[in-house]
């Protein structure tokens, strides 16, 4: 075991496959001399040069797309995008492209490409840069969306990704980078599609992925310390959905709560709600509830910002009154 | 086409007293970000001043601006008050937007500014839309789209030169081309590094100048904006200018040298402001009394957002919608 840093980890599995398959390069904007804007990809051009690590002028469409026709082509692009924010100027590449080749050419075509970055709100980043879109992304067959928590997951997971054959979209946490977990010194794949109990518990079970599952652990120490004891399911991969554990889970415990960074409308969450209410109505003991941002446009001013996240204060407020239900 | 008006020994002490202004509450900014009062992004404008303000004094007071994140300055040149502006830094209901925009979105429909904008290059297509209104409604107004060297490479920008160009609309595309978009030169970004060639493919007006000397900066624009309001089309132009700090207050800036700084230091549009008003007879003294006079009123700016209120909770949802339509 190793105690890395979550940019460190993200940086193994770009490595490890890197050396292992020459096909597979890492393009973006700051990703080279730079060392990364969040330097993820630090020393990344020392060691594989110019020709796999790629910087490029701040033109996503472009990039995103290149990277689409390059995998078409046969080489493997990691496309590292600095926040998914910025991927909205490069949606129609993901979305009318990259998801929908390999069902329009009836499989001639493949498309192997990662687009990876950070989602969601850091601090005080304001309307545009603080936004959570797995949902944007989730709703489209033909791509694969994995948004990660600890270190383990993102070696485990990126390798898998880089691996995969289909397009994924990535999504890793600006707050983050710098969180350390241990990560098992041999090499190790972790399959998409298997979510992950990172806590254990029987009266209430918490869905969640990404940097909700920190907000819900911590949530979950303090209803332990009034007696109530919550499990914490961490998705890991939003598509495919780990139906089999989510619904197990949900059945076993009876109350779920689904907490997710991002907008209520349309999310995540409620595609899990609709999900397990149609799976496991009749173990159910509770409705399906959501804690999500509140249904507001990110204001800058800390106050604000404060109400409209999802903090532990509010995944603990929901619980105590589900379970007094 | 006449050359406009040399500004006299008067215009200038205002030139130089807008510009010191900008330096101050912005070196003051930077304080209060190292004492965490203001978070999020904070891109300083110090070493490009001269733009703002020669280009300000080349418009009319109805004449829109628009630019992205790097925007206080401009913001400032245009008329809001340092108050307002730092008070929106430290997210205060007195700032410029009620604390909601925060560094990266300084509006102020008083002042004619649509804002700044976050997402690279996006915002360009505002500057046409609000020169097609103008043109529509048969107004004499012109918009002025300020954009980095980075930007030019965006899809959106390039989009909206084509439409400005082909409606002749009366609208200024200004790059400030300060050399790097975040760590990247733009010899490194751009096959082309004077920006104002971008205009070429779609037939536009172009040229290119030194942007370090607001008496210049403002004889560029005003040219620019008497063909753009003559109603024979757009302009767009490549102002070579420099940023002395790093991209954002998380960047060291290590991909230049101290030496080059230095150069550009040394074209430093107060000092070259300073030089001309000695040249002219006015006296050191009313020199250094015009810089004390910015320090006094960037200096009040920050006591006046240290005591001013958060926004209220319950104004959060009150933007989200125009109400009663
Ligand atoms: C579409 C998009 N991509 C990437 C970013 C991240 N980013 C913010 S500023 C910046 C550099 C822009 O440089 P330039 O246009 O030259 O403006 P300057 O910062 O020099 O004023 C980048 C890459 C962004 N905000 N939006
Ligand atoms: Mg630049």
């Amino acid at each position: 075991m190793s105690v890395l840093q979550m940019r460190e980890a993200l940086r193994r599995a770009m490595n490890e496959e890197m050396r292992r398959d020459e096909r597979v390069f890492l393009m973006g904007e700051e990703v080279a001399e730079y060392n990364g804007a969040y330097k993820v990809s630090e020393g990344m051009l020392k060691e594989f040069g110019a020709r796999r690590v790629i910087d490029t002028p701040i033109a996503e469409n472009g990039f995103f797309g290149l990277g689409v026709g390059a995998a078409m082509a046969g080489i493997r692009p990691i496309v590292e995008v600095m926040t998914w924010n910025f991927s909205l100027v490069a949606y129609d590449q993901v979305i009318n492209n990259a998801a929908k080749i390999v069902q329009m050419t009836a499989g001639q075509y493949r498309c192997p490409i990662v687009f990876r970055g950070p989602t969601g709100a850091a601090e005080n980043l304001g309307s545009q840069h603080s936004q959570s879109l797995e949902s944007i992304y989730a709703h489209f067959p033909g791509l694969k969306v994995v948004s990660v928590s600890t270190p383990r997951d993102a070696v485990g997971l990126l390798k898998a990704s880089i691996r995969d054959d289909n397009p994924v979209v990535f999504m890793e946490s600006e707050l983050m980078y710098g969180l350390k977990g241990e990560v098992p010194d041999e090499e190790f794949i972790i399959p998409l599609g298997v979510a992950d109990l990172k806590r254990a518990g029987d009266d209430v079970l918490l869905v969640t992925w990404n940097k909700s599952v920190q907000t819900c652990l911590a949530a979950a120490e303090t209803l332990a310390a009034e007696g109530i004891s919550a499990a914490v399911l961490d998705l890991r991969t939003i598509r495919p959905l780990d139906e089999e554990a989510l619904y197990q889970h949900a059945a076993r415990i009876g109350r779920v709560v689904v907490v997710q960074e991002g907008f209520p409308f349309a999310g995540v969450g409620a595609e899990i709600v609709a999900r397990v209410q149609e799976a496991v109505f009749d173990s159910l003991d509770a409705p399906v509830v959501r804690v999500t941002n509140r249904d507001v446009n990110q204001p800058y001013a800390t106050n604000l910002e404060k109400l409209v996240l999802p903090g532990p204060d509010r995944v603990v407020e929901t619980v105590r009154n589900l379970l007094r239900r | 086409m006449e050359s406009p008006p040399v500004p006299g020994p008067d215009t200038l002490q205002r030139w130089l007293l807008d510009m010191a202004v900008i330096r101050r509450v912005e070196e003051l900014a930077q304080g209060a970000y190292q004492q965490r009062k203001i978070r999020g992004f904070l891109h300083l404008y110090i070493g490009q001043e001269a733009v703002a303000v020669g280009s300000h004094a080349a418009l009319r007071k109805d004449d829109v601006v628009v630019t992205a994140y790097r925007d206080h300055g401009i913001a400032l040149a245009r008329g809001v008050s340092a108050r307002a502006v730092m008070a929106e830094l430290y997210g205060r209901s007195t700032g410029v937007c009620k604390g909601l925009g925060g560094s990266m979105h300084m509006a102020s429909a008083e002042h004619h500014i649509y804002g700044g904008y976050g997402i690279v290059g996006g915002h360009v297509p505002l500057g046409a839309g609000a020169a097609l209104a103008f043109q529509y409604r048969g107004e004499s107004r012109i918009s002025l789209t300020f954009f980095g060297d980075g930007a030019s490479n965006q899809g959106a920008f390039f989009e909206a030169l084509a439409l400005a160009q082909l409606w002749k609309l009366p609208a200024i595309f200004v790059c400030e081309n300060n050399r790097y978009a975040m760590g990247t030169s733009v010899e490194r970004s751009s096959y082309l590094t004077d920006m104002s060639r971008r205009g070429d493919g779609v037939g536009m007006v172009r040229w290119q100048f030194e942007a370090y000397d607001p008496v210049v900066v403002y004889e560029n624009i005003a040219k620019a904006a008497e063909h753009a309001r003559s109603g024979a089309g757009p302009v767009i132009l490549d102002a070579q200018c420099y940023r002395y700090r790093g991209h954002s207050m998380s960047d060291p800036g290590k991909y230049r040298s101290a030496e080059e700084v230095a150069e550009y230091r040394k074209r430093d549009p107060l000092l070259l402001t300073a030089d001309r008003l000695l040249a002219a007879g006015v006296s050191q003294e009313r020199i250094d009394a015009i810089l004390a006079e910015a320090d006094a009123i960037a200096t009040e700016s920050v006591s006046f957002a240290d005591a001013s209120p958060e926004p209220e909770a319950r104004e959060l949802y009150d933007h989200t919608y125009v109400e009663g339509t």
